[in-house]
């Protein structure tokens, strides 16, 4: 099938969707887009199913050739792109026709861009998903978790839609200075911990360290005391900020083992883990307590 | 802490876990299955995952549909209509055949001295328990199996190996598992089983699941080849 053929991968660069839900029980972690707000809005672009695939490109250098005539749409951090060494803009559609070259150069604000194509990736699917988990050897073009590489074809139909749509200025992501407020809905071990250890966590700047990614960051701060304690394993959401005996916590991300036996403060707010997707190492954060109640209640008042 | 159980605690907007008893048995086990069948029957698609785990189940649902006390509710009415004499689940039982050596468990003679036992009292011990599946989690299809008889319990390495290969039965404290594809992994390594646990591409695509009952099996080298075992693993490619 003919599509987009990759001149250049770039840094690291995925095919994601909405995410593989519903193997757990095998221990299968879902994956899919990181920043699913950007993910949602490249496709809805495309006029896509809003599970279709895309291409998630971390901080930049994807090169692609196209081969069909297609629309695409770009969102997530802002990246200068280029097509026919032409600027072009994200958050809005681009009639593409063969022999175009599209062109990502890096990131200047956020660290996930994410590349929509009318009709969505043609992957095979595995588990009901072509997201990409490299961990876990799952997904992608040729179901076995690999990322983008030289020469690779991203197969999509062809499309002759010309009509252009973008997305109001005041939808684009947003990227807040340092310190990024997180959310957390409390829950877990969070009644077990002190009230010094939990004033302490709320208290902190957190640095994102060089040891991070789509599985989990791991988190720099001063340690927080933790008293030894034996733990069964149980099942882990997503954003579940755990607290392993060095005292520093994990962000358990979307390609998160399913299960783990650290205690857990909560997990953050889903809102949020798109700015966290957003956020490479080195960067600053700090937690903010979320009742279950005035999540639940946002995320609705969100959908409306 | 006084703790009555079952206990129902917020994990995240979208999940709420369930905690059965303090301590895995066959009774917390089996009602893990319960609730988790009858809670997929009645929520249908607004249900989106389950993780059942040693004496917990982390229920996963669609915010937009339930908030918690929905599901807590839910949680509750199912738990309602288990009762003691519900043996909702005929557990099946699986042997493992393992091809239990130096060559292809390289720690078994750490484990001797740790142990004070001889090398085939603990590969006799090791097929003497009947394990219970208590999670699955970690990798596709990694099966947390327990309990290990003590005499035979280790703790993890210090330095976790790069390079587990697939197949490898290990032992971590009181637990044991098969690693199902190769990955880095500190559990003790004790043997290889030749026989696959995980495949992507065949239903069902792992032999064993949550609550299944399991036991291991020796077997030689001969064997190991014969079942479809890789004879290049035991040319030293375990460090």
């Amino acid at each position: 099938m003919m599509g987009l053929k990759v001149i250049n991968p770039g840094m690291h660069s995925l095919i994601q969707d909405s995410g593989r839900i519903g193997y757990h029980k095998l221990g299968i972690s879902t994956g899919g887009a990181f920043d699913q707000y950007s993910f949602g809005w490249a496709n809805r672009l495309c006029l896509n199913n809003y599970t279709a695939g895309c291409v998630e490109i971390l901080v930049g250098g994807l090169i692609l050739e196209s081969q069909v005539a297609t629309q695409i749409a770009i969102t997530g951090a802002e990246m200068p792109i280029t097509i026919n060494n032409h600027s072009a803009n994200n958050w809005c559609t681009h009639t593409i026709k063969p022999g175009d070259k599209i062109a990502f150069g890096y990131a200047n604000a956020g660290c996930r861009a994410y590349l929509a194509v009318a009709g969505g990736i043609q992957a095979p699917l595995i588990f009901n998903s072509l997201s990409t988990v490299v961990r876990e050897n799952l997904g992608g073009l040729c179901t076995e978790g690999m990322p983008l590489k030289r020469d690779d074809i991203l197969p999509c139909q062809s499309s002759s839609s010309s009509a252009q749509r973008s997305v109001s200025k005041k939808f684009h992501c947003r990227f807040d200075t340092d310190p990024v407020e997180v959310r957390m809905v409390t829950g877990y071990q969070y009644e077990q911990f002190s009230e010094e250890q939990i004033n302490q966590f709320f208290s902190t700047d957190y640095v994102i360290s060089q040891d991070s990614n789509r599985m989990g960051y791991r988190l720099e701060g001063r340690a927080i005391e933790m008293p030894s304690c034996e733990m069964l394993s149980e099942g882990i959401s997503l954003g579940a900020v755990q607290l392993p005996a060095d005292g520093q916590p994990i962000i358990l991300l979307c390609d998160r083992q399913t299960i783990g036996g650290y205690p857990k403060l909560g997990s953050v707010f889903s809102k949020d883990i798109d700015k966290l997707a957003q956020m490479m190492p080195g960067r600053k954060l700090r937690f903010s307590p979320l009742s279950v109640d005035q999540a639940q209640r946002l995320l609705r008042a969100n959908a409306e | 802490m006084s703790t009555e159980y079952p206990k129902i605690v917020i994990a995240s907007e979208s999940s709420s876990i369930v905690y059965f008893s303090e301590r895995p048995c066959s009774q917390t086990s089996d009602q893990i299955a319960y609730t988790a069948k009858a809670l997929k029957a009645k929520l249908g698609e607004n249900l989106i995952d389950l993780v059942p785990s040693y004496h917990s189940l982390l229920v996963i649902y669609n915010p937009l549909i339930f908030d918690y006390q929905d599901i807590e509710k839910e949680i509750r009415d199912a738990l309602k209509k288990w009762t003691l004499n519900h043996h909702y689940k005929k557990t099946k039982t699986i042997e493992i055949p393992v091809y239990y050596s130096l060559e292809s468990g390289p720690d078994l003679q750490r484990l001797a001295k740790h142990s004070g036992l001889t090398i085939d009292e603990i590969i006799a011990i090791h097929q003497q328990t009947k394990y219970t599946v208590y999670a699955m989690g970690f990798a596709p299809g990694f099966a947390y199996l327990g309990e290990v008889d003590k005499r035979i319990a280790m703790p993890r390495l210090n330095t976790p190996r790069k390079r587990v290969p697939q197949g490898a039965v290990a032992i971590a404290d009181r637990q044991t598992a098969i690693y199902p594809s190769p990955s880095p992994g500190g559990w003790n390594l004790i043997g290889l089983c030749p026989i696959r646990l995980f495949d992507a591409n065949q239903q069902p695509h792992s032999p064993v699941e949550v609550g299944d009952q399991l036991s291991f099996k020796s077997i030689d080298r001969n064997e190991f080849i014969a079942l479809g075992g890789c004879e290049k693993t035991l040319a030293g490619e375990i460090i």
